[in-house]
């Protein structure tokens, strides 16, 4: 696939605080990137550095083959969209929108062409001739998002563009991001602290940490086979389930864990193979099953029902294990209730298995 | 407190329909926002007070008595300015008077004498005008783009900058009179009104440099981001979305710079000769001077006029001057 943006060993840091350190990421064109990580990570940083608004420490920065590391944000063929919205108080929507392109010095009949085509696309035109602060939040931000769209860009960037709205408007606004990006095929980066906007978005997310790139992968690959035992916490809710133990290697390959000993028959390991030693072995809520199902289960595990959060859809329960903590994920309609004992199985094809001391993936 | 929900429910429970016609009122339940939140029993909202309660009695008073106490002076002061010489004499000074008279107006703006000069405060009130519309302007623009260029386009140094600046805010002024003289003196400049327009315009940074900076800081910087994705340099943003969100605090600045400047006596009496001296110092000659008698409805009438300016300007901007001061300088 043809690169569209390309970092290089970037870094940047603040005094003797190092925000970004010696980073490489090559994104295809008409991808969808997420940078996913939690607050204080680096992942707006990144966003800005790329978008020009900050100047790096060091490393290259490629949009389009050409570098842009020392460019001027308005030069680089981008858009960008903000959290708070960033719209010029004091202008019209159609203000908003013009705005660059005046910068530009895009002709008069163009500019009004290109304002009217963004309009449409998102349905503002009603708007044009609004204040921001005659508008909804929602309508605030797809005008901000046709800011970005009438600048011709190859690459949107998107910092936490929905963290200011309701969970409804967010799941709306959500979906109509996904299809202006199967329309447009742009380049888009986006920026989130919220695993849902990240998995349903993106062809590829990087999770980031401390300055850094944990994994970048298909939302897919990221959920099922996470890089490092902090991807697996960070992704899934309820958290992934995790037993502290030792792999022993005898006649088959198990894990040993207080009294207990999981089979390991039928984990796929990882390049490196088989390592035994301290390790973590995880297992997600929603694959593990209860009662007859478990059965049939090579590992089973019997517990009593601590706390019981129907959802509907689902039931989470929390079930209690020689002391230890256990989240599954139930059928919605599941009958049980809080202090009935339960058996619960899983088979290692599902788990995760993370080394003790670096907590890679094995 | 006694606990009367009863009472609350009754007071709150009907409208009167104001749509109901021949002038009719019906009554029907109201859809009072009492009965909508509430979700417990018990007294909501405020009680009902009688006006003269002990609680009113004292807070009215309290203020009235205060005002009484700050309005006395200038009562005096326009009492004594329309009154004639005879019958400030007689002595009694809240009495209103007599016979109004303007003579004392007219004598203190444009016939009183200081010194050689017999034209009153008028030669004064137009040389402040001279110093003060220049030294605001300037001071205004400068400080503006300062604090601007400090909040929003960190330089290398900019902190350092800044701290520099505001020390200057606290060191005294006597210790820069002199070298100030000797500054202008070299730049030919000392005994002009540009001297001393200069002068405001330095002595205002510190102060209004801070007061830009504080507000611009206040505002968002993704919006300034945002300019320059699309592609605006430092003075398209400052122009074109900076000043125009800014309006409250040049406001602000405004009124700090010209009551301050129009209330200068010590930069003006040092850095200007008799001729130019401002309307403050005029006022000072006019109220000091030794000859003759003391003619006390002049100096009245004089020292309203001097402060008519300040006055005038806290009556049509005191509601921006409240906004901009909430807004910049305690929030930021």
């Amino acid at each position: 696939m043809e690169t569209s943006i390309s970092i290089k060993n970037l870094a940047l840091s603040f005094g003797a605080l190092d925000v970004l350190k010696d980073l490489n990421l090559d994104i295809g064109k008409g991808e969808f990137l997420v940078l996913l990580g939690s607050s204080g990570c680096g992942k707006s940083t990144l966003l800005n550095c790329i978008a020009g608004l900050l100047d790096v420490s060091g490393g290259q920065i490629f949009i389009g083959g050409r570098n842009v590391t020392w460019e001027e944000p308005s030069k680089r063929g981008i858009g960008m969209v903000f959290q708070s919205y960033a719209l010029y108080p004091q202008m019209t929507v159609a203000g908003n929108l013009s705005f660059g392109l005046k910068n530009a010095g895009v002709p008069k009949a163009e500019v009004e062409e290109r304002v009217n085509r963004a309009a449409r696309v998102l349905q503002i035109e009603p708007l044009l001739s609004r204040k921001p602060a005659a508008l909804s939040g929602g309508q605030r931000q797809r005008a901000a998002i046709g800011r970005a769209l009438v600048r011709d860009a190859d690459v949107f960037l998107f910092d936490e563009p929905l963290s200011n709205l309701d969970a409804k408007l967010r799941a709306d606004l959500r979906v109509e991001i996904k299809q202006l990006h199967q329309k447009l095929h742009n380049t888009m980066i986006y920026v989130t602290h919220d695993q849902i906007e990240a998995m349903t978005l993106a062809d590829r997310i990087a999770i980031m940490r401390g300055g850094r790139i944990l994994q970048l992968a298909s939302p897919n690959e990221i959920y099922n086979r996470p890089a490092s035992k902090y991807v697996a916490e960070f992704i899934g809710s309820p958290t992934m389930n995790f037993f502290e133990g030792e792999i022993v290697s005898g006649d088959a390959v198990r894990f040993m864990t207080g009294e207990r000993s999981f089979s390991l028959d039928g984990y796929a390991f990882g390049d490196a193979g088989l390592k035994t030693g301290p390790a973590w072995f995880g297992i997600r809520p929603e694959h593990m099953v209860a009662g007859e199902a478990a059965q049939e289960m090579p590992i089973r595990l019997d517990g009593q029902i601590e706390l019981v959060e129907p959802l509907g859809s689902d039931t989470l329960v929390r079930i209690l294990v020689d002391g230890q903590l256990l989240w599954i994920r139930l059928d919605g309609q599941a009958e049980i209730s809080h202090g009935d004992a339960i058996t619960v199985g899983f088979h290692p094809e599902r788990a995760n298995l993370f080394d003790k001391a670096s907590e890679d993936r094995l | 407190m006694t606990k009367a929900p009863h009472l609350m429910k009754n007071s709150l429970g009907y409208a009167a329909e104001p749509e109901a016609n021949d002038g009719d009122v019906t009554l029907r339940p109201a859809e009072s926002p009492f009965q909508q939140v509430r979700l417990e029993e018990g007294p909501a909202g405020r009680k009902p007070r009688p006006f003269l309660s002990r609680r009113n009695i004292i807070v009215y008073g309290t203020l009235i008595f205060v005002s009484l106490y700050y309005l006395l002076p200038l009562y005096v002061m326009i009492v004594t300015s329309l009154k004639g010489m005879p019958e400030i004499r007689v002595g009694n000074i809240f009495a209103p008077p007599l016979e109004i008279t303007f003579q004392p107006w007219v004598k203190a703006w444009s016939e009183a004498c200081t010194g050689l000069n017999c034209d009153g405060l008028s030669r004064g009130f137009f040389n402040s005008v001279q110093i003060l519309v220049p030294s605001v302007i300037l001071s205004i623009i400068i400080a503006s783009v300062n604090g601007y260029a400090l909040a929003n386009w960190r330089f290398k140094g900019s902190e350092t900058f800044f701290a520099i600046l505001i020390v200057g805010a606290f060191i005294p002024y006597q210790v820069m009179l002199y070298p100030i003289v000797i500054m202008l003196r070299e730049i030919g400049l000392y005994g002009s009104l540009t001297g001393l327009v200069i002068v405001h315009t330095i002595f205002g940074m510190p102060i209004l440099t801070l007061l830009f900076r504080n507000y611009f800081a206040s505002v968002p910087q993704e919006l300034f981001k945002a300019a320059r994705v699309d592609g605006a340099g430092f003075w398209r943003i400052y122009f074109q979305i900076m000043v125009p969100m800014s309006l409250p605090i040049f406001v602000v600045a405004m009124i700090l710079q010209v009551t301050g400047i129009w209330n200068d006596f010590l930069f003006g009496v040092v850095y200007t000769k008799p001729d130019l001296y401002p309307m403050t110092v005029q006022l000072n000659n006019i109220v000091n001077s030794t000859q003759g008698v003391k003619e006390y409805n002049v100096n009245m009438a004089a020292t309203i006029l001097t402060g008519l300016v300040p006055l005038t300007v806290y009556f049509i901007s005191g509601k921006l001057f409240v906004r901009g001061i909430a807004a910049g300088a305690v929030k930021g």
